[in-house]
């Protein structure tokens, strides 16, 4: 008995400890950066254009660019994800090619983003004639972002009971009728929480823009988005790697970089917050 | 097509000999009329409501069912009896086609509704289940409040008419035996309410779209036996307007609810008779052995 509860002990201190483990390492980053960035960051820092070669000025244009880039990521990938997870989930008969595409899919969410880069490259940029643009990086991730959306759409689909479904056909429901009704208003919030979170994923990559768009240095703000642009996440990239004057710029790198995970933290949050209001709506009602 | 339907029952009246015309059984006769029996009565009044002939059913290689043969009569309760596994649930899940959201079955042979294929391929099956009222082994309320839950098949019907919708949830959760209950809360959650209500109120739902059969999988399975009693009195209410087809676990239940009683074994229908008859003299020897409990 005492040997039984002794083990239990020694079993929860090893969960503990990977769990403080793992919090100390991210409040050490967010630490890290937070204390090395906050003195950077400014409302002009914000607002103003880099200035002599990004020695000084603000990030405005790269805040910009990645916002843009992130919005047509979301137009492309939100409803061909969910589509595609609504068909494979609903409709598709689960044979031996669905479980084919299926595994490709997931396999494909694990595809190295430069690899995704490169292909973008190819497809958007040169054989659909974009050239280097907003258009043809946010396409570009919202192609990577696509795996990540389907499997969570699809999973948001799954923990809908078939009995809804059941329920819906008996009562002579079309199956289009039955998904609209009586499984989608309770998918929608996993749906929306995957979606996100994969979107803030894309936002915060480098290597996908890298040859899709992202400029180096462009201190003005993209006309239309068939124009090149600033990124948050490659000026990061440029500040911290490339540039000429690297240690003189090292707390502009750091105020960049808390400026992209307050972005990315913010979004995330926006998700859980719809999912809550979504859930509370589905409660009620 | 009813019209048709009478003046063919007419014209069959006047043919048929009168010996065996609905008239010629003095009531006091009835109760030893045999299944046989009330069944050609039935035949000449056309009151067959469901005939099934030669029904084969597969999931894959598998045969869940083996050439079934069987006649339903209109406004009456059968109760479907048998050991786990012998194709009850997959013969009710049948007549309103629920198997074909399965994949890889497969059917042979006819199930006809009111003399109609439900297989034919001019059918549209979302109009058969509509006809045709399901309710479920474990109760499954939507996640809506208790008002759209019975509302809801309406909805999906096209009815907008807001008033028509008010009468027909009222309607429907009195013909459940619900409305006493829950009349001051049908805007709350259906969640809220009790097991045995849940059920009642899947019923008051599936009665809302005005089916004329109504399949019950196992109802009162997950419930406690007051819940169960009301269910069971219910059914006996439903029967005045609904045909019944019942599956149940419960020998009990289906000796009290039903009038007939299929018993179903290995997926080949056994016996099907009277209830009485089957419970008190059944003609084959492993129907009284099941139904008297020495098995399964």
């Amino acid at each position: 008995m005492n040997k039984k509860r002794f083990s239990e002990i020694i079993g929860f201190a090893i969960l503990r400890f990977c769990l403080g483990l793992v919090l100390l390492t991210l409040l050490i980053i967010l630490w890290d950066i937070f204390t090395k960035g906050y003195s950077s960051v400014s409302w002009e820092f914000l607002s103003t254009m880099p200035r002599k070669g990004m020695t000084e000025g603000g990030i405005f244009p790269a805040i910009v660019g990645t916002f843009l880039v992130t919005v047509i990521t979301a137009l492309f990938s939100i409803p061909l994800g969910m589509g595609c997870a609504i068909y494979l989930n609903e409709y598709a008969h689960g044979g031996k090619l669905t479980r084919l595409i299926r595994m490709s899919i997931r396999n494909l969410s694990g595809v190295p983003s430069i690899v995704y880069g490169l292909f973008g490259v190819v497809l958007f940029v040169q054989l659909m004639h974009l050239d280097t643009s907003v258009l043809a990086a946010g396409l570009t991730l919202g192609l990577m972002t696509l795996p990540w959306t389907i499997t969570a759409s699809e999973e948001a689909l799954k923990s809908v009971p078939q009995a809804y479904r059941d329920g819906s056909l008996a009562l002579g429901a079309t199956k289009w009728q039955a998904i609209r009704t009586n499984v989608l208003p309770y998918a929608i919030p996993g749906m929306l929480t995957g979606t996100i979170l994969g979107l803030s994923r894309a936002a915060g990559e480098t290597a996908p823009i890298l040859f899709t768009g992202a400029a180096f240095f462009l201190p003005v703000l993209p006309k239309s988005l068939l124009d090149q642009f600033m990124a948050l996440p490659y000026h990061l990239y440029i500040m911290s790697t490339q540039h000429h004057a690297i240690e003189q710029v090292r707390p502009l790198a750091y105020g960049t970089a808390l400026v992209l995970i307050a972005l990315i933290f913010l979004m995330n949050s926006v998700a859980i917050f719809a999912r809550y209001k979504l859930r509370q709506v589905k409660l009620e009602s | 097509m009813s019209e048709i339907f009478t003046n063919s029952i007419e014209k069959k009246n006047k043919i048929a000999p009168p010996k065996i015309s609905a008239d010629s059984f003095p009531a006091g006769e009835e109760k030893v009329m045999t299944a046989e029996d009330r069944h050609s009565e039935a035949r000449i009044k056309g009151e067959i409501k469901i005939m099934v002939e030669n029904f084969n059913f597969y999931y894959g290689n598998h045969q869940a069912l083996k050439s079934i043969n069987m006649e339903v009569i209109t406004n009456s309760v059968v109760g479907i009896i048998g050991p786990s596994g012998c194709g009850k649930s997959t013969f009710l899940r049948c007549f309103n086609r629920m198997n074909d959201t399965i994949n890889g079955t497969r059917y042979e042979g006819t199930i006809e509704i009111d003399r109609k294929n439900i297989f034919d391929k001019d059918l549209d099956v979302v109009d058969l289940r509509r006809n045709v009222g399901m309710v479920f082994q474990k109760s499954n309320p939507f996640p809506k409040s208790i008002f759209d839950n019975v509302a809801y098949g309406m909805k999906i019907n096209g009815i907008k008419d807001k008033s028509k919708i008010e009468q027909t949830v009222e309607r429907s959760l009195r013909h459940a035996a619900l409305w006493e209950e829950v009349k001051d809360r049908l805007n709350k959650s259906a969640f809220a309410l009790s097991g045995g209500q849940q059920q009642r109120l899947c019923i008051a739902r599936a009665l809302a779209v005005e089916p004329q059969v109504l399949l019950l999988d196992e109802p009162a399975s997950a419930l406690d036996p007051i819940a169960t009693a009301k269910i069971e009195e219910l059914i006996h209410e439903l029967k005045k307007d609904y045909t019944i087809i019942i599956v149940t676990h419960n020998m009990q239940q289906a000796a009290r609810v039903s009038d007939y009683t299929a018993f179903f074994m290995l997926g080949e229908l056994y016996e099907y008779d009277l209830t009485t008859k089957i419970f008190t003299n059944p003609t084959r020897k492993t129907t009284e052995d099941y139904v008297t409990g020495r098995f399964g």
